[in-house]
């Protein structure tokens, strides 16, 4: 059944960027808007977008990529492991949890590095598949959303979005042991 | 963002100092640099074609239906945004796009909602309460379809790839809660407070100095 549903919104995905552009097109011309010349006025702005948030995305990507290769992520992972045994995350995990909210592309690599070990269907292959989906790379979306506007006062965003994150994998764990046992 | 920049750096170096890792740290730094414009510039294309696609939207006046539609649910969740402002529809766009996992499409539309919210932003290097509320949601990750887990799972052999949807959905309906809820305790609390009456009864002036790039975008 869940195959199937998977089949269906994967499918949706597919669709949903030309559907979108199909359908706001197609009403933009019935209501007479000059469909090309507002788009290419609309499409400039991506430029100046792109560009602004370079700095923003060179900062946060070279100290992370920095505390990760220094080992300082690994000493992070110890310190944490006493407290995220209690709460029953499985230790291989761990890692995961540590680097989700901070690199996006470093999650995938673990959580392909525990498939590819325990195998996508055993319970550490779905703990970590879960986590990666559980939450979104905090970090890097504080720092280039903000950076966009120009924003350096961020407030309680910070905190906001680990308190999520940590909800967001801890639950993965949890969902998974109620789901499938383990 | 100072004290995170600053921690991240220095305790860096001071571990790389320990591990004897200094050469391999300086190269994934630089190598993180590089990836870093890298990406950006790769967004630049997917940007211009989404603010193309979404100016013509809200010509059309289909952001605006699209804001009228959600109202009851936005209203609560965005109490400091005028009634029926264009920047309701963007944000729903934006979270409708990282429903539908539909990855840099859904960052290009984010940051359309960023530049939105900022037009609304009385004091433009200080974060809003809606923006943050924004944030809070968008870093939450509400996922309906994971395509690139299941692509990973369904290539190292798994029988059933998909199986994780339904988990991953409620883990992320988990942390959405957690983070509005959140959103909605810190923003009261006076460590985390907008200083806009301060600064304003001060000297009357917006204290926005050296980012004249602000929000208004015309």
């Amino acid at each position: 059944m869940i195959e199937t549903f998977a089949r269906i919104m994967l499918t949706v995905s597919d669709w949903a960027i030309p559907i979108m552009a199909g359908s706001i097109v197609l009403i933009a011309a019935l209501r007479k808007v000059k469909i090309y010349e507002v788009f290419i006025e609309g499409a400039k702005e991506g430029f100046q977008v792109g560009v602004r948030i370079i700095p923003y995305l060179v900062a946060i990507l070279c100290a992370i990529a920095f505390f990760r290769a220094s080992g300082a992520m690994d000493l992070l992972s110890s310190l944490l492991k006493p407290i995220t045994n209690l709460v029953g995350m499985p230790p291989e995990a761990l890692p995961m949890a540590i680097v989700r909210p901070m690199s996006g592309s470093g999650a995938l690599g673990i959580m392909s590095e525990i498939i590819k070990t325990h195998g996508p269907d055993s319970f550490l292959g779905r703990v970590a598949s879960v986590m990666m989906g559980s939450t979104e790379t905090t970090f890097y979306v504080l720092a280039v959303y903000f950076g966009s506007v120009g924003i350096s006062k961020i407030r309680h965003a910070l905190w906001a979005g680990l308190l999520a994150d940590v909800a967001g994998l801890l639950s993965a764990v949890w969902i998974c042991r109620w789901m499938f046992g383990g | 963002m100072n004290y995170i920049w600053g921690i991240l750096l220095l305790g860096g170096v001071i571990m790389a100092a320990f591990t004897g890792k200094m050469a391999e740290s300086t190269q994934a730094l630089l190598q993180a640099a590089k990836s870093a414009v890298e990406l950006a510039i790769g967004l630049i294309g997917i940007m211009a074609f989404w603010l193309g696609l979404m100016r013509l939207a809200e010509e059309a006046g289909l952001v605006r239906f699209l804001t009228r539609l959600l109202r009851p649910l936005l209203r609560p969740l965005f109490p400091q945004i005028p009634d029926g402002d264009p920047a309701l529809g963007h944000i729903v766009a934006n979270v409708a796009a990282n429903l539908l996992g539909l990855g840099n499409s859904a960052t290009a539309l984010g940051l359309k909602a960023m530049t939105e919210l900022q037009r609304l932003n009385p004091l433009k290097n200080v974060a809003s309460n809606a923006m943050v509320t924004f944030l809070a949601i968008n870093t939450a990750g509400l996922t309906l379809v994971p395509a690139t887990i299941i692509a990973v799972r369904s290539s190292a052999g798994s029988a059933r790839p998909a199986e994780i949807i339904g988990a991953v959905f409620l883990a992320t309906c988990v942390s959405t809660t957690v983070a509005v809820i959140a959103v909605k305790i810190l923003e009261k609390l006076p460590a985390f407070r907008v200083p806009s009456q301060v600064t304003e009864s001060a000297g009357g002036v917006v204290p926005d100095p050296d980012k004249p790039e602000g929000g208004s975008h015309d």
